[in-house]
């Protein structure tokens, strides 16, 4: 039986740009889930003839298949007029839709899998960081995280030492902010909505609020397929496929302890789908 | 040199390779093929009816299928890696060139379904896509019997360049390489060439990993 915090989320569920009158059928937690664009602006989702609750938000159709008990989170950040929203397109992955967050989190990999992209193998070190559960929004939140950068956005000129915030509003879905190239003082926001399909499979919606005033949209979209897509090699052979969440498995470096953090706090909300409990 | 370029595309990746090992520049125009379909919109079907890429425009000249563009590029920049007066390997170099067709559809198509939700018959792909890879791993294990390294010849051709990058994506579609050693030593010899780029998926070699049985005998 799937536990109430995992019936409860929100999931992204399509693009509002792509949505078809006469539905498309999709899998949510395993579940059959059928979507409706409209005409008149009202997408529907439904389930075993069920109606499921919507939210439109961030260029994609949000649901639920529970009641869920939080409305869906905002990125304040991400309204300012002047940014240029990206949808990325959907991209599947056979991988737990936790070990999908859990890579996004993770900076110690980019010299590795994005090299001379978003890291270089002669500056693999990450630098001392924050790492905090906050009580108050119930979010996981990483800051101050420093990075050597050989090309930190399509707005990059040269490498840069970027700075990084990184946030799980939700067991699925991570937000991160970094330096924009193009305006000091302002992060551009990027986002991985995952959809869980099955415990083993995802569909991922990458989405982004940057500034940048000088790339063709097309270019923005292709930066960000071409890094996800050097993850997505990694995410399919991760061993155990699943997500530990028991603490005798972790072994924290500093570079994990985000994802310390984001496990310690799947498991105490009892958010198991994706995940294994015991070791093995 | 204009190419109609899409990121993920290994047939338009494929003229970014011999490009790059020929050191011709190209000027990219990246189109939105996923989420957008530019390519199926009435800008680019003007370019190229069959609403597909690459598409290469030089001048008066527009050229829509890659092994077209592949000897266009290896004719003017790189004819050692054209056959050329010897009509075995002139044939089998055509040979070669229509069977990167039948690997783009069967393992491309695979992929296209699997990664970016595109429509296609999955089971029927991936079965196509085996049998092509293992009339490959045939002709290959043959090659190098005969102490050969590529496809056609002594040298890297236009060939092997068609024929690489749907078989070395062929995982983003659910298909292993790992019954195939020849294939790999294959692929191997052609990511080791001077001015070899990458793309998603395709790593550069990097260094062997340490032998994790080696003793220390420090
Ligand atoms: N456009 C981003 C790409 C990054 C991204 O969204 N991909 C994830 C997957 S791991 C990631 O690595 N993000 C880190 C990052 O943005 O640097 C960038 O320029 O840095
Ligand atoms: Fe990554």
């Amino acid at each position: 039986m799937t536990p109430d915090s995992v019936r409860n989320a929100w999931y992204p569920v399509g693009l509002l740009s792509d949505l078809n009158p006469d539905g498309k059928e999709s899998l949510l937690l395993g579940e059959t889930i059928t979507i409706f664009g409209s005409d008149m602006g009202e997408p529907r989702v439904e389930c075993g003839g069920r109606g499921l609750p919507v939210v439109p938000r961030f260029g994609h159709l949000w649901t639920s298949l529970g009641a869920p008990d939080k409305d869906l989170f905002t990125i304040p950040e991400a309204d300012h007029p002047d940014r240029t929203l990206v949808d990325v397109g959907v991209v599947r992955v056979k991988c737990s839709p936790l070990r999908a967050v859990e890579n996004f989190l993770d900076i110690a990999h980019f010299p590795f899998v994005h090299t001379d992209i978003l890291g270089a193998e002669s500056h693999p070190e990450v630098s001392d960081y924050q790492v905090k559960i906050r009580d108050d929004v119930d979010e996981v939140w990483a800051t101050k995280v420093e990075f050597y950068q050989p090309q930190a956005a399509k707005s990059a000129g040269g490498g840069i030492m970027t700075e990084y915030m990184y946030r799980v509003p939700t067991p699925t879905c991570s937000i991160l902010y970094k330096t924009c190239p193009p305006r000091p003082g302002e992060w551009d926001v990027i986002a991985l909505f995952v959809q869980p399909l099955t415990e083993d499979l995802c569909d991922v919606w990458p989405w982004m609020a940057l500034f940048d005033d000088e790339s063709a949209m097309t270019d923005l979209i292709h930066f960000q397929q071409l890094i996800f897509l050097q993850d997505r090699s990694i995410l399919e052979s991760q061993i155990p496929k699943r997500l530990p969440l028991d603490p005798a498995m972790e072994t924290p470096t500093r570079a994990d302890l985000t994802s310390v953090a984001y496990r310690r706090w799947l498991k105490r909300q009892n958010y198991t789908y994706g995940a294994q409990l015991v070791a093995g | 040199m204009i190419l109609y370029d899409y990121i993920l595309s290994p047939s338009c990746y494929k003229l970014r390779l011999l490009a790059s090992l020929l050191d011709v520049p190209l000027e990219l125009r990246a189109v939105d093929f996923h989420p957008g379909r530019e390519h199926k919109g009435a800008a680019l079907l003007a370019l190229n009816p069959a609403g597909c890429l690459p598409i290469l425009v030089d001048g008066d000249l527009v050229l829509t299928e890659s092994a077209a563009i592949l000897a266009y590029l290896a004719a003017q920049s790189g004819p050692n890696w054209l056959a050329d007066g010897d009509p075995q390997a002139i044939a089998l170099q055509q040979q070669w060139l229509s069977f990167s067709h039948r690997l783009a559809e069967a393992l491309g198509g695979a992929r296209l379904v699997e990664m970016l939700h595109f429509d296609g018959d999955l089971e029927a792909l991936q079965s196509d896509g085996i049998a092509a890879l293992r009339e490959l791993e045939a002709a290959l294990f043959t090659r190098r019997i005969a102490g050969g390294t590529f496809l056609v010849g002594d040298m890297p051709s236009i060939a092997d360049i068609a024929c690489f990058p749907y078989v070395a994506l062929a995982p983003d579609g659910s298909i292993s390489l790992d019954p195939y050693p020849s294939i790999r030593l294959w692929m191997r010899a052609l990511r080791s060439l001077p001015g070899f780029i990458e793309m998603p998926g395709i790593h550069r070699l990097h260094e062997l990993a340490p032998d994790p049985f080696a003793k220390d005998l420090s």
